[in-house]
């Protein structure tokens, strides 16, 4: 039975609120990046923030559409509109237009569209509406896998053929789908494993030139899966506490005697002591999973150095070129690790209350590559300090959680799922983007959700957002 | 309710716990850690240093005796240089392909050596090099040109006066931080005695720059700019003309001129041969000259007339009459007998032919060394002091307060101090009290270990010409913008010897002008007192020494010259000095034969 009910009512406001803030809050900051005295006025059509504007009115005009369309259309049409997307991604990768290495355009007329935004429209519609018919098997591991392959296969798709433009970035916002799996029962523990193999297979491509990095990453990861298996704090504290002993000790020997060992011998050696410890513990006291915990330990550092090996051995020199771009470090022919390093000056140079809007002189004279886009970040760091940032990320942070809490009120499990996906890939998004601008994840090109500017992944974060929140707003016409 | 619903909380936490670690990271690169906002400047700011041009310096007269010219440097920023005409460029600036290369080499191994900012290519090109490049310069992108100013010599004059301009060196920079890199500084002569003063004050204007260097305008509208400050111009106290006429009188000879106006203190002019032209040491020219000047063994680059310690010779007999008077151990009217020298025990001192025996005023007007030795032994074996060593000591401090063996202390760096040996140099030599006037007498007759600069020599004359006072010879006589120059040039500093006793010592002088041993220099119409010296010395020849001072009557300038391996004092050194006091006192000259044979003059052979 179907209850009518007013859709501009029943919209969730507070969410709408929110989008809101943070598109005018990305404007302003689009405005300051390109900032020059010449253009003065917002609207000026010829500068970048006189177009995000139109891209803004257009947004909400989408925004309007797709509430005033029955969710029917969408649930039916989920496939279809997947296909449809998988077809443009297809299309793209050989017949689109190349910026930068990558062939992700669309070349309309004077119109530049980028399929790769839209495509996670299709793929959360596709997954949710799979997953509203085929739960997720915990019988069996067997079973587990058979039943999640679909699914994998779904994300796996739109991931692959955007690989193939090569946007490594864009793909890579799909393994946030695996929080929708999560939360429909995949078992923790792989969401756990899958994260730390990412991890060590990101971060062991990035940091071959200093291993002792990726030791250091490894014992963290130890300590991690111990404390995650286990679930007792005394041996992940008597792993922490030999290791950091160790490694104090070393040093002071180093500093005070002409011993001389590189780092990445120190940690090793750090590492090698506090699994020791851990291990011999096990003899006297029951730890659970200990042997799975070394295992995993021994397979990550092979999988860690089978990677390097097979990067450096096993690659051709333009396939490793293009692992290089997607870790960043060749993103910029300067020098390796240029572009990072201005955008964390950029952001460090805001200090506590910022250079005041329009004062920033590292984004606004183009020291931050691509400030108006990827980084436009450091236009907030810098002019707004950390005072800004802080609010900034609040906002998001306000964004995701509200956007979680209309997840769980859904009473059909499509649109539940469906917003799920929405919620992983926003926050995705936000945390790649930030956490780029500031050093603490390698350089992927992808935007900043309503901040960056650009039209395509503006109107397709918005139509995403919008279709859940016309889920939403409909939510109690569907009787239980 | 759906089982996994509780899982909403670890998601929720993960999202929390991410956003948590950016604020952490966040307020760490923005508040804690400095390190971003220094590197932030250094990207955007750029500070384009403002050179004032160095003050000039004029002559007494206000003739302009040193300039300035532009001077341009040639720039280019690695980052915007564009493809050009190589070919065209060598042949503006007059060099080789592969001396362009090699100067773009040089550039890029220098330190601090940055492909984003402007690099020096070429430095000091000439301003006909610059008007030919100027036209092209639009063809050369990331090329531009920067104005300096270098030195410009109007006269080819007291180079060792004016010293000389050059870059400065890590040493310059360490001591003084308003020093940076590829600034000029004064290395020598008046150029570094008023450096602060000469060199003005550099401005500098902070430009935003954006990530290409391209400047996109100034800081805050020019907030933090300051101006550059012209350097102070200079009068100083050299009188062009005379330095002229002394330069080229003295060009045949090694040697010095120093004369000084008595009544003022006043350098008017300074020489020191063999000189150079100061135009050698200017811009690139310097890189070359420098060099060859240093290694010539004829010590161009050394400035005689304020650092050579001579023996005065006889010139110094003045100084012993004074003392001698002062001691009441000689009068106006005591007389000695000369016998063609002086001899007491061992020691024989010789002497010309000259009337005998003489009064002071005779003694001075013949030179005699036998009424010195005498007059010498009378001050030193006074019955008035205890011992040989308080009575040297006595003496000692009447010659000192001459300003003899020590540093004037003028405005001129690089002054030598002279030698008047102390009582404990004797007693070292000799053994206390192994020493007597005896042992000592050469200094009678100014030998020995006594030393005096040409400096201290026209000093002495100035002292006796203003009848026991000087002022501290100085150079420079008004700087600009302000109303007095230090005071220490506008003190007296009287001599210990009574005013009255001079004017015999004067009578003395201008006998030996008019009927003594420098008639060669007389004058008509003008009354010179002088006094010749021959000093012996283990370089050779004796140098040829003459002081004096004219009018006799209120002085206008007193003179020291120094002819070295001269001979006589007469031979080279008074006429020298008898033609600078005609064209002082009359601006002009009369005695062409006289001038020719000093122009002719070829002593060193």
């Amino acid at each position: 039975m179907i209850r009518r009910v007013n859709i501009w009512q029943e919209i969730d406001w507070i969410t709408v609120l929110l989008y809101g803030l943070l598109v005018i809050f990305g404007l302003v900051n689009i405005y300051a990046a390109v900032y020059d005295d010449r253009h003065q006025s917002i609207m000026d059509l010829s500068m970048r923030y006189g177009k995000q504007a139109i891209w803004i009115l257009a947004a909400l005009i989408l925004a309007m559409i797709v509430i005033m369309v029955d969710t029917k259309f969408f649930t039916f049409f989920a496939y279809f509109i997947y296909v449809l997307t998988l077809l443009l991604l297809l299309l793209v990768a050989f017949f689109g237009k190349e910026v930068n290495g990558a062939r992700s355009w669309f070349s309309l007329g004077g119109l530049q569209v980028q399929p790769t935004e839209f495509a996670k429209i299709g793929t959360c519609l596709a997954l949710a509406k799979y997953m509203n018919v085929h739960s997720i098997k915990l019988k069996t591991f067997w079973t587990m896998l058979r039943s999640v392959l679909p699914m994998a296969v779904i994300i796996g798709l739109p991931m692959g053929l955007i690989g193939l433009q090569p946007d490594m970035g864009s793909a890579l916002v799909y393994v946030a789908l695996v929080f929708v799996l999560y939360r429909e029962g995949l078992p923790g523990i792989y969401l756990f494993c899958g994260f730390l193999f990412g991890a060590v297979f990101v971060f062991s491509l990035l940091w071959s030139e200093t291993p002792q990095y990726m030791i250091m990453m490894i014992f963290y990861f130890f300590v991690l899966s111990l404390a995650f298996l286990n679930r007792k704090i005394v041996e992940v504290l008597a792993a922490l506490i030999v290791y950091y002993v160790f490694l104090i000790a070393i040093n002071l020997w180093n500093k005070y005697t002409s011993f001389d060992a590189s780092p990445y011998f120190k940690h090793l050696f750090c590492l090698g002591a506090s699994v020791t410890t851990v291990a011999c513990m096990s003899f006297f006291k029951k730890i659970l999973h200990i042997w799975w915990v070394i295992g995993l330990l021994i397979v990550y550092v092979g999988f860690g150095y089978g990677v390097t090996y097979f990067f450096d051995h096993g690659l051709e020199k333009h396939q490793r070129d293009r692992i290089e771009i997607f870790l960043g470090k060749k993103y910029d022919p300067k020098k390796v690790g240029y572009n990072i390093e201005q955008s964390k000056i950029a952001i460090g140079s805001g200090g506590f209350a910022g250079k005041g809007f329009l004062q920033g002189t590292q984004t606004k004279y183009n020291f931050v590559p691509e400030q108006s886009t990827d980084f436009i970040f450091c236009t907030v760091g810098e002019e707004w300090g950390f005072l800004g940032s802080s609010v900034i990320l609040a906002l998001f942070l306000a964004f995701l959680l509200r956007l979680l809490a209309l997840c769980e009120r859904q009473r059909s499990t499509f649109s539940r799922i469906y917003g799920y996906g929405v919620v992983s890939v926003f926050f995705i998004h936000v945390a790649i983007n930030a956490g780029m601008t500031m050093g603490l994840f390698p350089v992927v090109g992808i935007p900043l959700p309503f901040f960056s500017y650009g039209g395509s992944s503006l109107w397709a974060f918005t139509i995403l957002l919008f279709i859940f929140l016309r889920f939403d707003a409909s939510r109690m016409e569907l009787l239980r | 309710m759906n089982p996994f619903a509780s899982r909403r909380y670890i998601v929720a936490g993960i999202f929390i716990f991410v956003i948590m670690i950016y604020l952490f990271r966040l307020f760490y690169i923005q508040v804690i850690d400095n390190k971003y906002k220094l590197s932030a400047e250094n990207n955007a700011y750029r500070r384009i240093t403002q050179y004032p041009a160095r003050g000039l310096i004029l002559d007494r007269n206000g003739k302009i005796m040193v300039g300035n010219q532009a001077a341009f440097d040639l720039l280019y920023n690695p980052m915007d240089v564009k493809p050009y005409d190589t070919t065209e460029l060598c042949s503006i600036l007059g060099i080789t392909k592969d001396q362009l290369k090699y100067k773009y080499r040089r550039v890029k191994l220098s330190k601090g050596y940055s492909a984003y900012k402007d690099q020096v290519l070429f430095s000091q090109l000439s301003e006909k090099t610059y008007a030919a490049l100027q036209e092209k310069l639009y063809k050369y992108q990331g090329f531009y040109v920067q104005e300096r100013t270098l030195r410009r010599y109007q006269y080819p004059i007291a180079a060792h006066l004016f010293g000389y301009v050059g870059e400065v060196d890590s040493s310059h920079i360490k001591k003084d931080p308003y020093y940076q890199i590829g600034d000029y500084i004064g290395i020598s002569g008046i150029e570094k005695a008023y450096e602060k003063q000469l060199r003005g004050q550099k401005g500098v204007h902070i430009y935003l720059v954006d990530v290409h260097n391209r400047i996109m305008g100034p800081l805050n509208n020019g907030a933090y700019d300051t101006t550059a400050v012209l350097g102070k111009d200079m009068i100083s106290t050299i009188d062009v003309d005379l330095q002229n006429l002394a330069e080229k009188l003295m060009k045949n000879f090694r040697g010095s001129v120093v004369a000084i106006e008595p009544s003022s203190g006043e350098i008017l002019t300074l020489v020191s041969t063999p000189g150079y032209d100061p135009n050698l040491l200017v811009g690139q020219a310097r890189k070359k000259n420098f060099p060859i000047l240093q290694l010539d063994p004829s010590l161009p680059l050394y400035n005689r007339a304020l650092a050579a310690s001579y023996p005065p010779g006889s010139t110094f007999k003045l100084i012993n009459a004074l003392i001698g008077l002062q001691e009441n151990v000689i009068f106006p009217g005591t007389t000695f007998g000369c016998n063609q020298g002086w001899a007491m025990g061992p020691i024989h001192v010789n002497c010309h032919v000259h009337p005998s025996p003489l009064d002071l005023k005779g003694s001075i007007q013949n030179s005699c060394n036998a009424y010195y030795c005498n007059a010498f032994r009378k001050i030193i074996d006074n019955t008035k002091y205890q011992s040989t060593e308080d009575a040297y000591k006595a003496w000692r401090n009447y010659v000192t307060s001459f300003g003899i063996g020590s540093y004037l202390n003028s405005d001129i760096i690089d002054e030598g101090r002279g030698n008047v040996p102390s009582v404990n140099y004797y007693n070292k030599y000799f053994g206390k009290n192994h020493w007597r006037s005896l042992t000592i007498i050469s200094l009678a007759i100014g030998q020995g270990e006594l030393g005096l600069t040409p400096l201290h020599l026209a000093n002495q004359a100035a002292c006796i010409a203003n009848k026991g006072y000087y002022y501290i010879p100085h150079v420079i006589k008004k700087i600009q913008g302000l109303d007095t120059i230090n005071k220490r040039f506008t003190e007296r500093k009287y001599t210990s010897i009574d005013s009255q006793y001079y004017n015999i010592v004067t009578e003395g002088m201008a006998l030996a002008v008019s009927a003594g041993t420098a008639t060669y220099g007389n004058i008509k119409d003008i009354a010179i007192c002088g006094k010749t010296g021959t000093a012996q010395n283990p370089h050779g020849k004796e140098h040829s020494i003459f002081i004096c001072f004219a009018p006799k009557d209120h002085p206008k300038i007193a003179i020291s010259v120094f002819v070295e391996n001269g001979g006589f004092g007469a031979t080279w050194a008074v006429p020298i000095a008898s033609m600078l006091i005609e064209q002082y006192l009359t601006g002009k000259m009369t005695r062409q034969a006289m001038e020719e044979r000093i122009l002719n003059a070829d002593i060193y052979k």
